[in-house]
């Protein structure tokens, strides 16, 4: 079991990279499906969560599902970001689809739960309701500063407005959206975004309709700034590696991962630090003494969030999703 | 190496990144702190900078410009400076001064007062001329008076845009930014009627000067001389027949025996002609004496006989009126003025003439004797390179020859009336030809046709439109040389890469195609001369021990170690120390005694020192090494430099660096690098690079690592990056041009170059910096395709503008009536109707509206009864009935435009100017072409989501994918390395160099990868996207900096079903741009007949072409129309049939030319 569910990391080829047809079962043992057993192996481990990232260890699980979830959570969880944008006034340096653009790409914290689907098929003046979109306006206009410090040539202080954020953008809630998003505005969740700059005179006065979509339609409704994982390393030392040869052994790995014990002789203290650089197969003199790989089912996954909402939210919701899917795959009536 | 990198860092993001001057401001100035120490082998770079900060990289266009404006001028008026008239012999007039863009009494007080119509980019919106006044002051007499009037405007000269008669000269960036210009605008070229034009270097081979040349099939040796004046261009040859030397002439008829001319030339002695030309040596003369045989034969023996044997023979071309001269007469003439003409003669002292053939003769014998002597016509050192001013000024000469023959017509007849009522003032007929200047000016350039009449000259395309795809095509354009060598020739000797080009012209490059070799760029620190003056360097020779040609003994002019000292070609006199006459030359050069730009050197094969002061040579700055083979230039120069407190002109004061050129450099013995000066081997170095990739031009300088490319790739990429679509100017959203591509989100490069710095190409860059990985997926990549990463293009990777300008005119018409503009047209619910929706109530498009197809931008309306004439019937005063019929601007394009500036101006002649601009903002899509920079381009095959491609342990996928099977053909090793260098930058969070033959070590790049986890080889261990499992192979994973052509599919799409037909042939029509047919063309129709679909070829080549139905007489063989044949007059035999139209046509224009092609029907089945 132990080797076979190990990735081997050679010197210029990875091998053993695709799992069994049974996941989590080696070939001399029962290949049966159980749940149960599925449930007492599976771990999940957390090891940092915060408001906009969170890393955690999902173990004894097969690749297909933690890829699942990953490629849900890029593509497929829900967000809202801004999609179609009225400019009323633009007479800044940016040209009005770029503006529109950048506003697009804004991360904006709202919740995807308070609004529907907008149905495409409907036309233009109609598909906006107070259900599925949100409004943000934007009106800044750049003007001089009368109280700028002498030969300052700093434009913030010269100008007012000199530089358009991500926080002046406006929620304009609509209709019962008052009442529904009373305790929590829309708002960007980076509010230090630049959007333009603009010297006196310059205007923009636009409103941007924001809707529901998903990050395979369009990057910005992406939720995660990324979700991948990586595999867990293993680093095993074959022959011991003591003295002089145990401090290069040490460097060729990043802090922490290898220590050298009160004989001399390098252990490996923390594999899950290692970047897998491999730096240890280039040197010769270790040719043999040092096997490197990752477990194949030990996945640590690393969730960023662009700010929308918390990356647990964003995990349990790709579950949800993966779950619905396979809810639709089981009825579907070609697979019965 | 290490301590240098940590030091440095990028600039956080603030407020002050914006600013252009930032870098200066940072601790650390590029790549180097104020305070590190200095090290001359590695800091003698900063010379370079240095010398682009006082020369720029366009300045051999300004100076040669500003010479011409300052210096030439004056000299043209002071040869044309007198109009004398045929009627009247007291008038004259005299030209004494010659100003351009000030006035008299403005010159001199404040010096800087400049006289420009407008400022140069108002000039590029309203179609004008940026352009000064010439003045002139004149003395003339009227009546019996002597009148001197100043500041008379004579025409207008186009201003070169950053020459010292431009407004931008010496301004700094603010004002640049009020006059809406780039300050990194390089400048050196000229707008006429609003279009930028750039006078591109012209090579030439050199002129007044000798050059061998042997045909060693045919056994002929020629020594031909090109002498120019400001009068004429002649050619001389003096070439071999059978063993014996004549000498050739257009003007004269026949050639003409060496020895005869030597004659007439005033050398009557053999024993002196035998000394001049061979001296002692008993091998020349040997050769040569064959040639006295002719002369005795003909039995010529004085210069009387000689002068009458050459004057018979002189083809003369006499102008009617002058006098007819004798043969005596026509020989002095061709002697004096016509052979070799370039060496004046004056009181028929011909004997510096008779020298220069003599030495031309002596020279033909040499290579007779040993045919290494020839001289390479192709070697750079041959050349000269004409620059703008060299043609404005001949364009000026002849246009102002013309003017004064106008003006000299034009009083002559008013002079010729016998009785004039008032005083005769010259000055009021001189303004009437004042036009004439000005447009010959602005046609030559903005046509590029430069005609001359002097010189019966007709060069077309010397000007070009300055290309304004990206900053780097622009600067790429100023850097350009042209050659007259014909393009169709299948010669590859002016096409080779000439040794002696290094670091005079790129190696990389040129074009490739039918100008490959041909056009040529300047490297990065060369210098083209200008004309010096010749007499004061004669003079200086003589005091150095010259001894004067004229007093020198014919006996003792060839003795052994006798050298002879030319100035420009010319012999003028003898030395018998050329070693110290050079040495002591040099000094004084070095001194700056003398301009630094002339040049000396020992030619040991002629026993020559060769002194050249003409202009168009090309040099370039080295440091001197002394005799102890150590540097000048040492680090207390280079802290004062980097002090600011010297500049590259104090370098050349001290002595530290002098200018060669390209046979002076022959002279020498470079160092390239500091440590080849300690090598024992070579003692005799006399200078030493200052940075070795100077050997490339600015546009080979954005390459990274391009010692590590296959030569060609390099080659590839100098092409591609000027189709790179990027920054263009600071001013770009200001301009409105006929086709402007801009790139959203431009970057600069991760890995840099000296060169990038010194171009400032940091600041106006042409790509994004892509994290590519080197992988094959999905089978879409094959042939170079690239895979992109929709989330990338979503995010703005390639994301571009295209802006395209639409000009409408709006036209007054001689009977008062005109164009106007017309209001949008409302439907009942007052809502505009649909093709008018984006219009404004004035009928123009209102800014930031989008045009769909077919949509109207202007609402132009022409006067029905614009062709009437005014005086119609008796009420002619009467406004005609303002009626006007609607000929609007509409949008045509696949995709949608959006309004992004109207301009409305008025043109010269008084016509309201209308200008739309409209833009395009476009995503990357499939077949966008993009392209690394090293000549690896590839269009997009496919784009991906991002959840499918691959990615690494910190989650990041790749922006492109690219194909490894790019690589082991194209052997662009420098790219691999661009990657590893990127990679360490981004990771370390600085900005990696890739110079020549220079930039960060790969080592060093590796140990920053494995410092920070990665694998030193730069490849990764990445996940499959699809499947979610590690891939088998580690991938070669970084940034690579990628530039977006312009080449888009949106521009080039094109299908059709049906559509217009051509009305001659009824045939579809061809190309895009005319919503044409594709072509079934002779090669598909062979393959269709080889098959054998009788019935597809048909329906190709006529039915769905040009069906033509036609009623054919059986009889006749004609054809006839409804149903009847007119030559028969029946209808008996008509028959309907089907042929293509174009084939009627045919027929047809037979007949009409008397063939009578008779068609014979019969069944086929």
């Amino acid at each position: 079991m132990a080797d076979n569910n190990i990735v081997g990391i050679e010197y210029n080829r990875v091998t053993n990279t695709t799992s069994t047809d049974f996941p989590g079962h080696s070939s001399n043992e029962d290949q049966s499906w159980d749940i149960e057993k599925i449930k007492n192996s599976l771990e999940v481990k957390i090891s940092k969560l915060d408001e906009r990232e969170s890393n955690f260890d999902l173990v004894h699980i097969d690749t297909s599902i933690a890829n699942a979830l990953r490629r849900i959570m890029i593509s497929e969880v829900p967000s809202v970001a801004a999609e179609t944008i009225y400019v009323f006034n633009n007479t800044s340096v940016i040209q009005d689809e770029v503006l529109a653009h950048r506003i697009g790409l804004i991360p904006l914290k709202a919740d995807p739960d308070l609004l529907t689907w907008v149905d495409t098929a409907q036309d233009e003046k109609s598909k906006y309701t107070d259900e599925n979109t949100i409004v943000l306006t934007l009106d800044v206009t750049c003007t001089h500063n009368p109280n700028a410090p002498k030969g300052s040539t700093n434009p913030k202080e010269l100008y007012r407005n000199s530089h358009v954020y991500a926080k002046d953008l406006k929620f304009e809630p609509q209709g019962k959206q008052v009442e529904l998003f009373k305790g929590n505005p829309v708002t960007a969740a980076d509010p230090n975004i630049l959007i333009a700059k603009l010297r006196p005179g310059q205007e923009i006065s636009l409103r941007a309709h924001c809707i529901l979509g998903v990050g395979s339609d369009h990057a910005k409704f992406s939720p995660v700034a990324t979700a991948s994982y990586r595999l867990m390393p293993v680093i095993d030392i074959k022959q011991p590696i003591s003295g002089e040869q145990a401090k290069r052994f040490q460097r060729c790995f990043p802090p922490g991962v290898v220590d050298i014990d009160s004989k001399g002789e390098a252990y490996v203290k923390d594999a899950r630090r290692d970047t897998v650089s491999r730096e240890v197969l280039r040197h010769e003199e270790f040719d043999g003494k040092v096997k490197l790989g990752r477990k194949r089912d030990h996945f640590i996954f690393n969730i960023e969030s662009t700010g929308g909402m918390p990356p647990e939210e964003i995990f349990i919701k790709s579950i949800r999703l993966l779950k619905s899917k396979a809810d639709y795959l089981r009825n579907c009536p070609i697979g019965q | 190496m290490g301590n240098k990198r940590k030091a440095s860092h990028i600039a956080s993001d603030g407020v002050s990144t914006d600013e252009a001057f930032q870098p200066l401001l940072k601790e650390v100035y590029k790549g180097k702190k104020l305070t590190d120490k200095i090290n001359t082998a590695e800091d003698k770079w900063n010379l370079l900078p240095a010398f682009l900060k006082v020369k720029g990289l366009v300045k051999q266009h300004l100076d040669s410009f500003n010479y011409f404006v300052d210096t030439d001028l004056k000299k043209i008026i002071k040869a044309n400076e007198l109009v004398l008239s045929d009627v009247d012999p007291e008038f004259y007039l005299k030209y004494l001064d010659i100003r351009v863009g000030c006035k008299s009494s403005t010159s001199t007080a404040k010096g800087l007062s400049k006289e420009v119509n407008l400022v140069p980019h108002d000039c590029r919106l309203r179609d004008l001329t940026y352009s000064a006044p010439i003045y002139v002051d004149v003395e003339y007499t009227r009546g019996r008076k002597i009148i001197v009037h100043r500041d008379l405007e004579i025409g207008r000269m186009p201003i070169m845009l950053r020459s010292n008669k431009c407004l931008l000269d010496g301004i700094d960036d603010k004002k640049m930014a009020k006059y809406d210009e780039c300050p990194l605008d390089p400048g050196g070229y000229f707008i006429v009627n609003g279009t930028e034009k750039v006078i591109l270097v012209q090579e030439q081979l050199s002129k007044n000067r000798i050059i061998v040349e042997a045909d060693e099939k045919k056994g002929i040796v020629q020594a031909s001389v090109t002498s120019s004046t400001h009068e004429r261009k002649s050619k001389t040859y003096v070439i071999t027949k059978n063993d014996k030397i004549y000498l050739k002439h257009n003007s004269i008829s026949e050639d003409v025996p060496i020895v005869i001319i030597l004659k007439a030339a005033g050398i009557t002695s053999d024993l002196e002609i035998l000394q001049l030309v061979c001296g002692n040596d008993p091998n020349y003369q040997d050769l040569f004496a064959i040639n006295f045989e002719e002369a005795a034969k003909l039995e010529i023996f004085t210069q009387q006989q000689a002068l009458h044997y050459v004057g018979k023979r002189v083809k003369t071309i006499r102008r009617a009126g002058a006098p007819k001269l004798s043969q005596l007469q026509e020989g002095i003439e061709a002697i004096a003025t016509t052979i070799i003409a370039h060496i004046t003669v004056s009181d028929l002292q011909f004997r510096e003439k008779a020298l220069y053939i003599a030495m031309m003769t002596r020279r033909v014998l040499m290579t007779m004797e040993n045919p290494k002597m020839v001289d390479d016509r192709d070697y750079v050192g041959n050349k000269r390179l004409e620059l703008a001013g060299q043609l404005m000024s001949l364009l000026f000469e002849d246009l102002f020859k013309k003017f004064n023959s106008d003006f000299k017509a034009n009083i002559d007849k008013i002079l010729k009336k016998p009785s004039r009522a008032s005083e005769f003032d010259a000055l009021l007929s001189i303004n009437i030809h004042s036009n004439n200047i000005t447009m010959g000016m602005n046609r030559a350039i903005s046509t590029g046709n430069w005609s001359l009449k002097r010189f019966k000259m007709e060069r077309a395309g010397v000007t070009h439109v300055l290309s304004r795809l990206s900053y780097i095509s622009a600067l790429g354009m100023m850097t350009r040389i042209s050659s007259q060598f014909e393009k169709s020739r299948k010669v590859s000797g002016p096409r080779a890469l000439q040794p002696s080009q290094f670091g005079m012209l790129c190696t990389s490059d040129t074009p490739e195609g039918e100008a490959c070799g041909l056009v040529k760029n300047l490297a990065l620190m060369t210098h083209i001369t200008t004309d010096d003056e010749e007499e004061p360097i004669k003079r200086l020779c003589f005091i150095l021990g010259c001894e004067d040609i004229l007093e020198v003994d014919s006996a003792s002019l060839h003795a052994k170690g006798n050298y002879g000292i030319y100035l420009n070609g010319t012999l003028i006199g003898t030395t018998r120390f050329p070693a110290k006459f050079v040495g002591d030359f040099r000094n004084l050069r070095r001194t700056g005694k003398i301009s630094a730009f002339i040049s000396i050197y020992t030619n040991s094969h002629q026993s020559a020192v060769h002194i050249a002061t003409d202009g168009g040579r090309i040099c370039r700055p080295l440091i001197i090494v002394d005799k102890n083979n150590v540097s000048k230039v040492k680090a207390k120069h280079l802290l004062k430099l980097q002090r600011d407190e010297w500049a590259f002109d104090d370098f050349l004061k001290h002595g530290l660096v002098e200018y060669l050129d390209v046979n002076e450099e022959n002279d020498s013995l470079i160092a390239i690098y500091e440590r080849d000066l300690s090598d024992s081997t070579k003692s005799n170095i006399t200078h030493l690079e200052v940075e070795p990739f100077t050997v490339l031009g600015a546009v080979a300088g954005l390459i990274p690592y391009p010692h590590h490319n296959q030569s060609p790739r390099n080659t590839y990429q100098c092409a591609m990056g000027k189709q790179a679509i990027g920054a263009i100017g600071y001013n770009q959203f200001r301009r409105i041009d006929t086709l402007l591509y801009l790139m959203v989100y431009p970057q600069q490069p991760m890995v840099k170059t000296k060169t990038i710095e010194l171009i400032d190409y940091d600041k106006l860059p042409a790509g994004q910096n892509a994290t590519v990985a080197v992988m094959s997926y999905s089978g879409y990549d094959i042939e170079d395709a690239l895979v992109l990463n929709k989330a990338s293009v979503d995010r703005g990777f390639g994301r571009c503008q295209v802006l395209r300008k639409n000009t409408i005119t709006l036209k007054r018409y001689p009977n008062h009536t005109k164009d106007i503009l017309s209001g949008m047209r409302v439907d009942e619910n007052n809502e505009p109707i649909p093709p008018h929706s984006s219009l404004g109530p004035d009928g123009l498009g209102e800014v930031g509206m989008k045009l769909e197809n077919g949509q109207v931008y202007v609402n132009k309306c022409v006067p029905t009864n614009a062709g009437e004439t005014v005086l119609n019937g008796p009420g002619a005063n009467e406004q005609p009935a303002e009626s006007h019929r609607e000929t609007p601007a509409y949008y045509k394009g696949p995709e949608p435009s959006y309004v992004d500036q109207v301009m409305m101006s008025v043109s010269d002649n008084d016509q309201a100017l209308i200008k739309v601009l409209l833009r395009q903002t476009r995503r990357p899509e499939l077949g966008d072409k993009f392209s690394s920079r090293h000549g690896q381009k590839g269009v997009c095959g496919i784009i991906v989501q991002q959840e499918d491609l691959p990615f690494n342990d910190d989650g990041i996928s790749p922006d492109i994918i690219m194909n490894p099977h790019g690589f082991p053909s194209r052997m662009t090793v420098g790219k691999m390395i661009e990657l590893i260098s990127g990679k360490a930058g981004v990771l370390n969070g600085t900005l990696e160099y890739g110079t020549c033959f220079g930039g960060s070590d790969l080592q060093d790049m590796s140990e920053i990868l494995v410092q920070n986890g990665f694998n030193y080889s730069g490849k990764d261990m990445l996940y499959s996207g699809i499947t979610g499992e590690c891939l088998q192979a580690y991938i070669f994973f970084g940034p690579i900096y990628y530039q977006k052509l312009k080449h888009m599919v949106l521009d080039k799409m094109h299908a059709r079903a049906r559509g217009p037909r051509a009305v001659l042939t009824r045939q579809p029509t061809e190309g895009r741009s005319r919503d044409g047919g594709l072509r079934l063309g002779e090669m598909e129709r062979d393959c269709v007949i080889a098959y054998g679909a009788s019935q597809l070829l048909l329906e190709r080549l006529m039915l769905s072409s040009d069906a033509f139905e036609v009623d054919v007489c059986n009889k006749c063989g004609l054809m006839g129309h409804n149903n009847w044949c007119t030559s028969c007059n029946s209808s008996e035999h008509v028959i309907k049939m089907t042929i293509p139209y174009a084939a009627k046509l045919l027929f047809q224009e037979l007949i009409s030319m008397n063939i009578a092609p008779r068609l014979r029907l019969g069944d086929v089945f």
